[in-house]
């Protein structure tokens, strides 16, 4: 007897009881008899070990996140309600690449839709008229459309998803050697798993419908060119045997798919489907600053911690781990990464992907019952120091992830538990060194740290805040006061505030380092110390605003200070100026074409992307192109404060990218905000060869120029 | 293996500007700042990683006034387990024959297996390492830069002229100066200092140490610093001056026209 016949042989059984239900022509799985065993068995017993296996995952997987440091993630919630609003539902980062993000928003949207679709499907496998509340009037019949062509929709995003996988091949989704095998099977196996789903589901309401139009029963309404409609148009041809075994399988398939999908999420990098929602709700509200060592410790009991930064995986907090559950693959933040681009050993997804791995491997879900693994020191094992030292902590990465994955907070804590642990390479130990004696990482005498105001023009006076009262404090920071180049942006920066009509002074040989990169590099008490003085000598000399021209000094003391008058960057003081009439600039005198680049610690970190335009096309005449890469996906110069003394291994430096990417916008001028860019930009230029054709300016140099 | 190292503060050459005061007696002091000899940091890290490896204590020492031991706890922060400061009026002035007699009764008050110097310190003349094995009649080897335990003797590797190696056998207990660049030394924060801020730190005088004071301090002083001065320039000699890249387009230029650089 061939399987036709069998199902023949049932349906003519079953015929007696079907009478009463005169609807459907087809017998509901609920109803149906397999060789003597009702399927409704099948109906119960899948959802229930379905269920219960993703019941036991879920636990384990939540384990290590009971283990893990704190975290601060239920403030803001109005701010964090916005964010899955816009982040995740709205999957507003999404196009930010164009085809890979419809693909997604369309699978999304898909899932979103069909996940009513799938859970009373659940139900009709029990109870075959079942109906979700709510949904038996119009609504269930706009519904019913909705979900045809979502399914439709799915299906062929996925079609486009493995082309893109198995043809194009985008090089961010390739895995590097070093990190392990290619992730492809699996992202073919998910897609095919989400296929079946659609087909499935389609071919289970088609097969009825099919059925029904055979008999002249009522037929439901099918959405037209959609899968469903496809495959009922096919099967009108087939006998109501193979439709009534076509619809049970179907039925089947779909109910074991979608649990075994639903367990199989938790064991990759689909886990983000489910977890990615909670990521973003509890994603970073606030930007610029660092996280405290832990949350809960107040800063001035950081001595009684036992130990500092993150060594072992449960160190990090219950946000990070879930940041690991939740990273999606995708390689946006890698490919947005300037370390990875210059073939640093640093690829933030990596970063994401060892973490998991090693969660999963330290919680094994399987044999039942198995030993949690005792966590292994991080550095050496699953992350290299040199991979840590590497991040310019320029924020590309985070400003990228769809769902919110942070970087920066990681690896400074895995750099404080490297500092805790004496694993500074030599390069970074004696800038740490000097600033602990002398309060600047070129150990250069503290009462020099004034001299750049000797180079100043006549008429331009700068006071010493501390013998004389001022109303605004220049922060000038170490790069600028002790760099020869740099100095120019200190008397730059005096210059436009002295004819902005401010009364202004510095602190002298009583200024430290600010310290943005000692926190970012993980010497938490260094910073500490740096952070008292600075904070005591500011609010002793009565200042009521800050001004600075370094963004990293903007950045941290705004940011990561606590209790300073308001800080301002030098830029936003200049369009202000402008804009009241206060300043006036005169007309560029030259051809040259300019192009502005975004600070990471002025852009990114703090939103500040117009002001500097605004002070640039003050200046009447002057041409001002666009790099491709500006605002938030601006690339990095190669960083800034203790960076400049790191010596990492990189086969290129961003700058010279940079150079090249302004070059190729049609600049010859790169206009910067920051010291700290301008050394990289100058030291590029040379790199690149393009001296002569490029130059590098700070936009305070240049609008100190064009003062009338 | 328990291992003795000597260690000493001095100005930090790297974030100073040493000049030489008016009358020429010594250094401008009032605005310097002081760390451990870079090399003699190089020798505890030596030091730790020995006794991680092969167990043992690791003890620091130095010699000079209060403030040294800043020093000692920057090492111990490291991980030395304890250090010994050694400090009276009557050492002050010693020269490097005075050093060695004192670090020599430091050696016998204990019982160490090896003992480790700096190769040189930056204010200093290289002298100390040799004189104290000598004195204690143990082998000594400078410029090590590679020491490995075998038993109850050490294999220490010396870069020799031309950068070629030579690795000796020594037998324990010896005297070793170490190089720099033998390893890397691990970072120091002000945490780690801090944690060991209240350990208990010995300071030794004439009395514990039984020294005849007349033999150390200016009384036993052999060698005499007559002057201090900056070289005046010489025949052919020319100082570059100006900005960081100024020189070096100069030094280019030089040696392209000397022929150094083609
Ligand atoms: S912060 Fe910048 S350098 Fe660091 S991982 Fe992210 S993108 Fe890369
Ligand atoms: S961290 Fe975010 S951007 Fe990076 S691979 Fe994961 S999901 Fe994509």
């Amino acid at each position: 007897m061939d399987i036709h016949s069998f199902f023949k042989y049932y349906i003519k059984i079953r015929k007696g009881e079907q009478e009463q239900n005169m609807e459907n022509a087809l017998i509901a799985p609920a109803q149906y008899v397999f060789l003597f065993i009702p399927t409704i068995i099948f109906s119960l017993l899948i959802p229930i070990i379905g269920v219960a296996i993703f019941a036991y995952i879920m636990a384990l997987r939540m384990a290590p996140l009971a283990k893990a440091a704190p975290d601060k993630r239920f403030d803001q919630i109005p701010q964090r309600i916005f964010n899955v609003l816009k982040i995740w539902l709205a999957q507003y980062r999404q196009p930010r690449y164009r085809t890979a993000g419809i693909v997604h928003i369309v699978i999304f949207f898909g899932f979103l839709i069909l996940s009513i679709r799938s859970c009373s499907l659940v139900i009709i496998g029990l109870a075959p008229d079942f109906v979700m509340p709510g949904f038996d009037g119009v609504i269930g019949h706009i519904y019913n459309v909705l979900k045809d062509y979502a399914a439709t929709g799915v299906l062929i995003a996925c079609c486009i998803a493995a082309w893109r996988r198995v043809v194009v091949k985008p090089a961010r989704y390739a895995v590097p050697a070093k990190y392990g095998k290619d992730h492809t099977a699996e992202a073919l196996f998910v897609l095919g798993l989400i296929s079946t789903l659609m087909i499935s589901e389609s071919l289970f309401e088609a097969t009825e419908v099919a059925a029904n139009a055979k008999a002249g029963l009522h037929v439901e309404f099918l959405a037209p060119l959609s899968l469903v409609w496809f495959f009922r148009l096919m099967l009108m041809a087939a006998s109501e045997g193979v439709l009534q075994g076509l619809h049970i399988i179907a039925y089947y398939i779909h109910d074991l798919t979608f649990f075994f999908f639903l367990c199989f999420l938790p064991l990759g990098k689909h886990f983000h489907v489910i977890t990615s929602l909670f990521n973003v709700f509890f994603m970073r509200v606030r930007r610029g600053n660092i996280k405290p060592v832990r949350y809960g410790i107040d800063e001035d009991a950081l001595d009684q911690l036992e130990s500092f930064g993150v060594k072992k995986i449960e160190d990090f907090t219950w946000k990070h781990l879930l940041d690991f559950y939740s990273c999606a693959d995708c390689g946006r933040c890698s490919d947005n990464c300037p370390a990875n681009a210059v073939g640093r050993p640093l690829s933030p997804r990596f970063i994401s992907i060892k973490g998991r791995d090693t969660l999963f491997k330290n919680y094994p879900i399987y044999p039942y019952g198995a030993a949690f693994k005792k966590s292994e020191p991080l550095i050496g094992s699953v992350y290299e120091e040199d991979e840590i030292w590497s991040c310019t902590t320029c924020g590309a990465c985070e400003q990228e992830c769809p769902i919110g994955i942070e970087y920066i907070d990681k690896i400074v804590d895995l750099r404080r538990g490297m500092v805790d642990e004496g694993l500074v390479p030599q390069s970074l130990q004696k800038p740490l060194k000097a600033i602990e004696k002398r309060g600047n990482p070129w150990g250069k005498m503290e009462k020099k740290r004034a001299e750049w105001t000797s180079g100043l023009p006549e008429g331009v006076t700068v006071k010493d805040i501390t013998k004389e009262p001022a109303d605004m404090l220049y922060f000038v920071d170490s790069i600028t006061s002790y760099d020869d180049r740099m100095q120019s942006i200190g008397q730059a920066t005096a210059m436009i505030l002295a004819k902005g009509g401010a009364d202004f002074g510095i602190l002298g040989k009583d200024e430290k380092d600010a310290g943005n990169e000692i926190r970012r590099f993980g010497e938490e008490m260094l910073f500490q110390n740096v952070k008292q003085m600075n904070t005591e000598a500011i609010l002793e000399s009565g200042a009521t605003r800050i001004v600075t021209a370094d963004p990293h000094a903007y950045n941290v003391l705004k940011n990561d200070y606590t209790g300073l008058p308001p800080v301002t960057h030098i830029s936003q003081f200049i369009a202000q100026s402008v804009k009241s009439g206060a300043l006036r600039l005169k007309s560029a005198q030259d051809n040259k074409v300019y192009t502005y680049h975004d600070p990471c610690y002025l852009g990114r970190h703090n939103d500040v992307y117009d002001d500097p335009r605004a002070a640039l096309d003050a200046i009447s005449g002057l041409k001002r192109v666009e790099m491709e890469r500006c605002g938030d996906r601006s690339f990095c110069c190669g960083g800034g404060g203790l960076m400049l003394f790191y010596e990492p291994e990189e086969e290129q430096r961003m700058g010279v990218l940079r150079v090249e990417m302004a070059a190729k916008a049609g600049a010859n001028v790169i206009v910067t905000a920051c010291p700290f860019c301008l050394v990289n930009m100058e030291d590029a230029i040379k790199v690149a060869g393009l001296e002569g054709q490029m130059e590098a300016i700070d936009l305070s140099e240049l609008v100190a120029q064009h003062l009338a | 293996m328990d291992i003795l190292v000597c260690v000493k503060r001095v100005p930090d050459t790297a974030e100073n500007e040493i000049e030489v005061n008016k009358s020429g007696s010594d250094i401008e002091r009032d605005d310097l700042v002081y760390s451990v000899n870079e090399w003699d940091n190089y020798a505890v890290e030596e030091a730790i990683q020995i006794r991680d490896n092969v167990g043992g204590t690791v003890t620091v020492v130095t010699i000079g006034d209060d403030e040294s031991e800043e020093v000692l706890r920057r090492e111990m922060a490291m991980g030395a387990d304890s250090g010994i400061l050694v400090s009276d009026k009557a050492f002050e002035g010693s020269d490097g024959k005075g050093i060695a007699t004192l670090l020599k009764a430091v050696v016998e008050k204990g019982k160490y297996d090896l003992i480790l110097t700096g190769a040189q310190a930056d204010d200093g003349a290289g002298q100390v390492g040799g004189m104290l094995a000598a004195m204690l009649d143990y082998p000594y080897a400078s410029l090590v830069n590679k020491v490995e335990v075998k038993g109850d003797a050490l294999t220490v590797g010396r870069e020799i002229e031309g950068g070629n190696q030579e690795m000796n056998e020594i037998s324990l207990p010896c005297v070793l100066s170490i190089q720099t660049g033998i390893n890397e030394p691990r970072y120091v924060g002000i945490r780690g200092i801090r944690k060991v801020a209240s350990v208990e730190i010995p300071t030794y005088g004439p009395g514990d140490l039984g020294v005849d004071a007349s033999l150390v301090g200016t009384a036993g002083e052999k060698v005499k610093r007559l002057d201090y001065f900056v070289p005046v320039l010489g025949e052919g000699a020319e100082m570059l001056e100006g900005s960081t890249e100024d020189i070096i387009a100069k030094l280019i230029e030089y040696l392209k026209a000397k022929g150094g650089l083609k």
